[in-house]
């Protein structure tokens, strides 16, 4: 087999391994994570489908490399209801209450309450970060990237977590943005979707083992 | 030219993530207006790359249909 010509985007695994140095380094740098939210949306609904998924998301790129080339993931299958509609939606629910407190948490730093110079991992572990100086912002902005910075890192140890115990990409079956995307390209354009739930039932497509 | 005597099939609960797109030695596998992946029958031969690299584990090795 011929080896393919490597593309530049098959390198953005490190722009996800920057962007953890950086808001380590400096937690405003957080914001930057932005990014990686707006980014999958936007090339949906503009009509280039899982595109993020497939091609630039470098924390998938990150688990593949460290699950697949590293050794470190079992490759061992994931269980049924990791990939079921339920769980992908209860998940992607889930994180979007969660997210919603956080903007909760940060409108109320924004009207007068103080900063919390913690990051929150897994919604539960406070950990203490208060080495970097943002005093020259203001203290929302401050308070919005310590909250998404716990976004990130809560999002990337369940990634970690999932590489390890199942597949390097476990983390893309549940992911809450690869959730939201398939979800708009299913209701940007409904044909194709009718067509492969047809070819599933006349038997082209089998349903997924158990 | 002889097929081979399986070929991958994508289940119903593809999340479209494209892994197997670009696991595929054979560009058989591509997904389809970012819903789900589908399998070429005519270019697949069975190797099973995609289904071993699956995070959903949805991609099963089945018996050609009308035989290879």
């Amino acid at each position: 087999m011929a080896s393919k010509r490597r593309h530049w985007y098959e390198y953005l695994w490190l722009a996800e391994l920057l962007y953890w140095v950086l808001g380590v380094c400096n937690i405003l740098c957080a914001w930057l994570g932005l990014i990686f939210f707006t980014i999958p949306l936007l090339l949906a609904i503009l009509g280039y489908g899982k595109a993020y998924c497939n091609r630039y998301c470098g924390r998938g790129q990150l688990l593949f490399l460290l699950g697949s080339r590293l050794g470190l993931s079992r490759n061992a299958p994931p269980p049924a209801f990791l990939r079921s509609k339920a769980f992908r939606f209860g998940f992607l629910a889930f994180f979007m209450v969660m997210f919603c407190l956080m903007l909760f948490s940060t409108w109320k730093v924004f009207t007068g309450a103080p900063l919390q110079q913690t990051v929150t991992l897994l919604w539960t572990f406070k950990l203490p970060w208060q080495w970097t100086d943002v005093s020259g912002v203001s203290p929302w902005m401050a308070q919005f990237a310590y909250g998404f910075f716990s976004v990130m890192m809560t999002s990337t140890t369940l990634g970690l977590v999932t590489m390890v115990l199942f597949r390097p990409r476990s983390w893309c079956v549940y992911c809450p943005m690869g959730t939201m995307t398939q979800g708009i390209c299913m209701l940007k354009d409904p044909a194709a979707r009718k067509r492969l739930d047809a070819e599933q039932q006349q038997g082209t497509l089998p349903h997924s083992r158990k | 030219m002889k097929l081979s005597p399986k070929v991958a099939v994508v289940g119903s609960e593809c999340v479209a993530c494209g892994l197997c797109e670009n696991v595929c030695p054979r560009e058989a596998v591509h997904v389809v207006a970012g819903i789900r992946a589908q399998v070429d029958p005519a270019r697949c031969v069975g190797c099973g790359t995609c289904a071993r690299n699956c995070p959903a584990a949805v991609i099963s090795l089945v018996p050609r249909k009308g035989g290879a």
